[in-house]
């Protein structure tokens, strides 16, 4: 039964990590992509707000996302009028807290990647008769592909091991929302330390192995 | 066919304002390091805009200030050679050539990519990346990307500054060559009076942003209308029976 529940955790947090980070690949890479080459009015607005979970405690962030998507929040509400759904203490909640907390790293990387791509590829993308999109595509995301996976790995790392914005929105449901880093924190403070050793190892050596075959999968595609 | 241009703009405290026009002949820019030759390749092709201006091809407006209109890069069918070359690394040299046919319907798009490959001895590099290449090899594909869909212009940004001094009279030689398959404007950005003497119909001399002189280049060479273009043209007098002796290595290569 306690092995199970151990288990649960663990299958949870990389469900979680792994939603998160398609999520943040999926909305990042386009985001990271209009800070590195439009100009437009509100960049620098844009910039510092998806910037801002990066460095505010998750507990803010978490507060935010209750203000927002919480039954009474400002999208919440209107989710929860029409469909009766509320995202709050669900497995879902995880993943858009670590979303958030998460899409940060994945802009700075791809950001930082795109602007980085030789300004004359691109010109040449356009005098070979190809457009902005085309551009973008067939050009510009291959070569800044290096820059995009190393976001992404960064990205499922924090997500792995996000806690105190995913405790603010989903809670700590044992068997529904408790992810290890969760699990970890209520078996320690119910003094269940020989349960908390296990997990703890556990963890540390899958996340290990994540980042081993990180480096390995990075070197295979540069 | 000719191009005609009108181009003003300023760019960091730098003005051009120079105007030109051009028939299916070679004309070359020709000036000191920022005198604004290669500016005015970047305004033609759409890459930057003129704050105010005209280029025109043919019958064909590409920009016009005064009409408000700015054909994008993309939709200007100008044919553009990097300093750099600019190579796709990611592509093959058969796709990068590919990327270059746009306007060419899909089914005859591998066909012409494989002529122009025959055309200009590439055969056989369809699958090298540019990396594995050669630097003669690279600047070839890089004409066969830009002139695939037969362009209506053609763009050289010193393109064979980079080169050691055999391959840059081979690929003198070769530019000679494709002139005769393409019939087009080619306009060649250079600071090298070799280069320009060997290649040029007409030169176009720049100087700080403006024209100091339009001319073949004999006369240019002959009658310099004032100082600084003498300094340009007789800078490297020391070259300039090596432009003699190309020449006399032209008709012997001419088999």
């Amino acid at each position: 039964m306690d092995g199970d529940s151990v288990l649960f955790s663990l299958r949870l947090s990389f469900q979680v990590a792994l939603g998160a980070t398609a999520l943040v690949v999926l909305v990042g890479t386009p985001l990271a992509y209009l800070l590195a080459i439009c100009q437009f009015r509100g960049k620098d607005l844009l910039d510092i707000l998806l910037t801002l979970p990066l460095v505010l405690p998750p507990t803010v962030t978490g507060y935010y996302l209750i203000v927002l998507f919480g039954r009474k929040g400002i999208i919440g509400a209107i989710v929860y009028q029409l469909t009766g759904f509320s995202i709050m203490f669900t497995w879902y909640a995880a993943v858009l807290a670590s979303f958030v907390v998460a899409l940060p790293l994945t802009i700075k990387a791809s950001r930082a990647a795109i602007e980085s791509v030789d300004k004359n590829l691109i010109n040449a993308s356009y005098t070979s008769g190809h457009g902005a999109l085309e551009t973008a595509v067939r050009v510009i995301l291959p070569l800044a592909r290096r820059g995009i996976i190393a976001g992404a790995v960064l990205s499922f790392a924090r997500a792995l091991g996000e806690f105190g914005a995913t405790l603010m929105v989903a809670g700590n449901i044992p068997g529904r929302t408790d992810t290890m880093p969760i699990a970890i924190y209520t078996k320690v403070s119910s003094g269940d330390w020989s349960k908390a050793h296990l997990m703890v190892i556990i963890f540390t050596v899958l996340s290990g192995l994540v980042l081993y075959s990180s480096n390995k999968l990075s070197r295979r595609i540069f | 066919m000719g191009l005609a241009v009108e181009l003003r703009k300023k760019v960091n405290g730098f003005a051009l304002d120079v105007a030109w026009e051009i028939g299916d002949e070679l004309a070359v820019l020709f000036g000191f390091s920022g005198a604004g030759k290669s500016l005015t390749l970047q305004l033609i092709a759409g890459l930057l805009t003129p704050d105010d201006g005209r280029v025109q091809l043919g019958g064909e407006v590409y920009f016009d200030s005064s009409q408000g209109l700015n054909v994008p890069p993309q939709k200007r069918s100008f044919g553009y050679l990097f300093q750099d070359l600019a190579l796709f690394p990611h592509m093959t040299a058969l796709e990068n050539v590919m990327y270059g046919a746009t306007g060419i319907a899909k089914g005859e798009r591998l066909d012409r990519a494989r002529w122009i490959l025959k055309t200009f001895h590439l055969e056989g590099l369809e699958r090298k990346f540019p990396a594995e290449i050669s630097g003669g090899e690279k600047q070839r594909v890089a004409f066969a990307r830009a002139l695939i869909r037969s362009p209506a212009v053609l763009l050289l940004d010193e393109p064979f500054s980079s080169l050691d001094n055999p391959l840059r009279l081979e690929m003198r030689r070769f530019l000679m060559e494709i002139r005769k398959e393409f019939e087009i404007p080619v306009v060649l950005v250079t600071h090298d009076l070799v280069e320009a003497c060997t290649l040029a119909d007409r030169m176009i001399v720049y100087s700080r942003g403006k024209i100091a002189q339009v001319g073949a280049v004999a006369d240019v060479l002959k009658c310099p209308v004032d100082e600084e273009v003498e300094l340009l043209v007789n800078r490297k007098s020391l070259d300039l029976p090596s432009v003699f002796s190309l020449h006399g290595q032209k008709e012997d290569s001419g088999m």
